[in-house]
């Protein structure tokens, strides 16, 4: 067993992930040097993954508050009012680094992650989604990393038995030494029973709840607080191994528990295990936990402190429990098959005392290793801006057919469904949109509510210009909650970018922060979780600045809403918000001229608001018959989108030169189509309201033809569109 | 009609299961936990889909060891009607109330997505209100589907009309032998099949063609 009482060296303090500087602010805390096991928890709360010592600073310039907001940011998860005393409680987090080196576990364990975060607050899980990024499909690890990746998300949430209702699946080359796994969840709670994880009251018991402890995750927060190099392969140990089962049957457990009222304060063991729950439970109550090693259910034999303090076993959780409930508490989980384990008690000391056979291994200031956490004003560069490319310095394709089939039928632009088919979709029965569309939708069991599901960003865009790549990707979120006619409710940021103590990085993050502030205030779309990946890089190349949002929207009626699928023959096609312009940062740009330059597209967030309104007015009163937003690819795409949805082809006239209207990203436009008998009052109402729109074609047919520029048949779209997927992952 | 659904840990389609019942039925079935010894006095118990025990050792053969298994072992024989659907056919073959077994699925990966179902034999009280040939929609979720016997059992079961239910159109997901998608056992009493008829039973989930099977336990266990 490793003994407590080893010399602490530099090179020891290095490779906790501990500065100097940081490591004299601990001699300074304590007043001596740490023990062993002391260092290894300091590390743990100090990294950057689970202190946000980098981001603190600028993610409380974020909007977090909103008449709907119950919980915001702090907690293990966010929560928002959806009326008749129902919430809605979601958060999205990343398991980037250990994905990357042990795809399938790595990416289980994300999924059981973020489930946990969202029962720990008393929720039941009813929807999941996750944003995936690659490298370069022709990257000798990227097949490797889907497959275990994609297996491993799905092993995870269908055998836990949540629905997953959408995601997103990119390649990028910037990608090739981290992929990108953050993975959503979102459940439903009664207003009146959210669990917090303040610890209150002083001598009451401290309870272990759910699987036993190994040496699974080591080390694993630091591990994912620091650049990778040829060395990963030795840090395979540190990724965690996922039980589902076990998940499931914690589930049920904690949500009977909380049903009897013995729970006072619960926070499951994520990053840095015990410790990391220990702190926070008593740092945000001002309360001291002491701790008895002795008691914690262990599966592996002469486990020593600092393996017991840093492993970060899953499926686990700690509670405060309220002690006349203690023999009830334990009949559930032994009916459940879990451990429970009074492993200590809460005390009115401020300190964080860890016992081990009968020594004291540990005796730290709780307030300074929680919330009290270094701090830090990383120096940061503003980011150059791009020049604006008009549409007269990017050439045209020589064939319109063919660079929209390379669109819809690349790596980027291809159907996901070799992806989704892998997740179980429709479990819990109340799936109304599963993934493919601009939103997930599911039905609030056993009302006629309505919840939509989006996660978006452009990391193209976000390079480009953080600013405005920023504001697109929340822009982007309201707009296919829009789309399905939701109202948009709140959101949730999983910021991944590569390492912060360089300028540069730092300023990619600080515009992409402003970008996402700006515009959840303009839309009224406050951030109520989310979760920092920084340090994303392998030997010294950063990732794409990738800030994932998730969204959640609302449907008075899930019955009232719109798919993306043309619903028929001869119904007028509408463009609103005006042909496409601007062709800088463009998936035409990137995937059919292979260039990856100019500005990106800049969002006017009054008109997204505007058009938006009207969109989910028309959807609401039921007068629209399809709608479907215009993002990568432009007009083109989410026609053939539109098209490949129903098997109904499309007539259409564009203006302008021809590759800007059919492949330009303007923001803040949508197709929609409406029944001949509706089309003049829609018209007007739409145009009363102050938006742009024309009416550009007729639904019919089995082609989609652009005049005089393209004419394709669906069959032959869907056929470009479905086969890449399956052809890539075939081709070992 | 009265029903119940047994729950094992890691169960995960009990409550689909139990929200089709009941919607069908008008009745509220019963939960029946899997360490109980007996089962109650109903006309149809149902083994739900999931991951009972993880699937660990292999999908059904923890939960085919389970306390509740003896009764239900002694109410089939008795003549009770048994629904397994997904890990509860698994659950059933494990058990030896079907023959055959569910290996992984012929593409090694989880499959959910809608295939298309023919009933083959429309004279049991779980297909009654089909048409004979009839081919309707059905979703699959699972990864460990690939249904086989051998040759021997293959063909009994083949002669015995126990084949009720066949992936059609070529949407067979997981490669089982002879497009089997659900089979009942000699008596006609055990029925055990991988699709999810209780996830296409309301107009949110896009059609109802999964209502069929219940319907046709409904008008058969009542007219009994």
């Amino acid at each position: 067993m490793i003994p407590n009482d080893i010399t602490i060296t530099p090179d020891l303090i290095a490779s906790h992930g501990l500065k100097p500087d940081e490591y004299e602010r601990i001699l300074e805390l304590i007043g001596r040097e740490p023990t062993f096991t002391e260092l290894g928890i300091f590390s743990a709360m100090w990294n950057e993954h689970c202190s946000y010592k980098s981001s603190k600073k600028w993610l409380k310039t974020l909007p977090t508050k909103g008449p709907r907001v119950i919980q915001g940011p702090g907690e293990n998860a966010g929560v928002v009012d959806i009326g008749d005393g129902q919430t809605v409680v979601f958060k999205m987090e990343s398991h980037n680094h250990p994905s990357y080196i042990e795809p399938y576990q790595g990416a289980a364990t994300g999924v059981g992650g973020i489930l946990r975060d969202v029962f720990t607050m008393g929720a039941r899980p009813v929807a999941a989604m996750n944003a995936l990024r690659f490298g370069a499909p022709e990257h000798p690890r990227t097949k490797h990393l889907v497959s275990g990746v994609v297996s491993g998300v799905g092993g995870y949430g269908n055998s836990f038995g949540v629905p997953t209702v959408g995601g997103e699946v990119e390649f990028h080359a910037r990608y090739n030494g981290n992929c990108l796994v953050n993975a959503f969840a979102a459940g439903l709670a009664n207003a009146d029973a959210i669990f917090l994880s303040e610890a209150k009251g002083v001598g009451l018991p401290v309870v272990y709840l759910g699987a036993k402890t190994g040496r699974d995750g080591v080390g694993g927060a630091t591990m994912a607080s620091a650049e990778f190099d040829d060395t990963i392969e030795e840090k395979r140990p540190t990724v965690q191994v996922g039980d589902p089962f076990t998940e499931k049957c914690l589930l049920e457990a904690c949500l009977e528990l909380m049903e009897t009222g013995a729970v006072i304060a619960i926070q499951d063991m994520g990053a840095a295990g015990l410790t990391c729950s220990a702190v926070e439970m008593g740092a945000k109550g001002d309360l001291g936990i002491e701790l008895d090693l002795d008691k914690v259910p262990v599966r592996e034999e002469r486990m020593s402190a600092y393996e017991m303090m840093l492993s970060e076993s899953q499926e686990r959780m700690l509670m405060v429990l309220r002690p006349e409930k203690e023999h009830e508490a334990q009949a559930i989980f032994k009916k459940w098959g879990l451990d429970f384990a009074i492993v200590g008690i809460t005390t009115d000391t401020l300190r964080f005392v860890v016992k081990h056979q009968g020594t004291i291994v540990a005796n730290l200031p709780i307030k300074e290793l929680g919330d009290e956490a270094p701090e830090y004003d990383r120096p940061w560069i503003e980011p150059e801006k791009r020049e604006t490319l008009t549409a007269s310095q990017i050439e045209e394709p020589a064939d319109y057919s063919e660079a929209l089939l390379k669109l819809i039928g690349g790596a980027n632009g291809s159907s996901r469904r070799w992806v989704y088919e892998q997740y179980d979709t429709l479990i819990q029965g109340n799936t109304a949109a599963s993934p493919g569309g601009d939103a997930g939708v599911i039905r609030v069991d056993g009302t006629r509510k309505g919840l939509a599901f989006t996660v978006d960003v452009n990391p193209r865009y976000c390079e480009a210009d953080p600013y405005e790549g920023g504001k697109q990707a929340v822009a982007e979120v309201w707009r296919n909650l829009t789309a399905v006619g939701s109202e948009p409710l709140a959101a949730t940021d999983n910021l991944n970018f590569g390492n912060p103590e360089k300028p540069e990085i730092m300023g990619q993050f600080v515009f992409c922060i402003k970008g996402i502030g700006e515009a959840c205030k303009e839309l009224e779309f406050p951030i109520v979780s989310g979760n920092v990946s920084l340090y994303n890089e392998t030997h010294g190349e950063g990732i794409l600045p990738t800030p994932a949002i998730g969204g959640v929207g609302l449907l008075p009626d899930v019955t009232v809403r719109a798919g993306a699928a043309f619903a028929g023959e001869g119904e007028a096609i509408l463009l609103i918000g005006g042909h496409g312009t601007h062709l800088g940062a463009s998936q035409y740009l990137a995937d059919v001229l292979n260039r990856e330059e100019g500005a990106p597209p800049p969002v006017d967030l009054g008109a997204e608001k505007r058009r938006g309104t009207i969109v989910r007015q028309l959807i609401g009163s039921a007068r629209v018959t399809a709608v479907h937003d215009i993002s990568s690819g432009g007009l083109g795409v989410a026609l053939a989108e539109m098209a490949m949805a129903s098997s109904i082809g499309a007539s259409v006239k564009i203006t302008g030169p021809a590759h800007a209207a059919l492949f330009g990203e303007d923001q803040g436009r949508y197709v929609i189509t409406v029944a001949e008998d509706k089309l003049e009052a829609v018209l007007e109402d739409i145009l009363d309201a102050g938006v742009d729109v024309q009416q550009i074609g007729t639904t019919g047919g089995t082609d989609l033809t652009v005049e005089d520029v393209l004419t394709i048949s669906v069959a032959n779209m869907r056929k470009a569109h479905e086969s890449w997927f399956p052809d890539y992952m075939a081709n070992a | 009609m009265k029903s119940a659904v047994i729950v094992f840990p890691g169960s995960n389609r009990d409550r689909d299961m139990f929200h089709a019942l009941e919607l069908i039925t008008g009745h509220r079935p019963q939960h029946v936990w899997h360490t109980e010894s007996t089962l109650p006095d109903v006309d149809l118990v149902i083994v739900p889909g999931g991951f009972s025990y993880g699937d660990y050792l292999r999908s059904g053969a923890i939960a085919a060891r389970s306390p509740i298994l003896k009764d239900l072992v002694a109410k089939a024989d008795s003549g009770v009607s048994v629904l397994g659907v997904c890990n509860g056919f698994q659950i059933l073959t494990e058990a030896g109330l079907l023959p055959g077994a569910l290996m992984r699925n012929a593409g090694l990966t989880f499959v959910c997505r809608e295939v298309m179902m023919e009933t083959v034999n429309t004279a049991t009280k779980f297909s009654s209100r089909f048409e004979k040939g009839q081919v309707w929609r059905c979703p699959v979720a699972h990864h460990d589907g690939n249904y086989f016997a051998d040759a021997d059992t293959l063909k009994r079961i083949e002669d015995n009309g126990q084949v009720v239910f066949r992936y059609a159109d070529g949407t067979n997901p997981n490669g089982s032998i002879n497009d089997i998608a659900g089979i009942m056992n000699e008596k006609g009493n055990v029925l055990g099949m991988m699709p999810h008829p209780e996830n296409l039973v309301e107009p949110l989930h896009g059609g109802l063609d999964g209502r069929l099977l219940f319907e046709s336990l409904v008008s058969d266990l009542q007219a009994a």
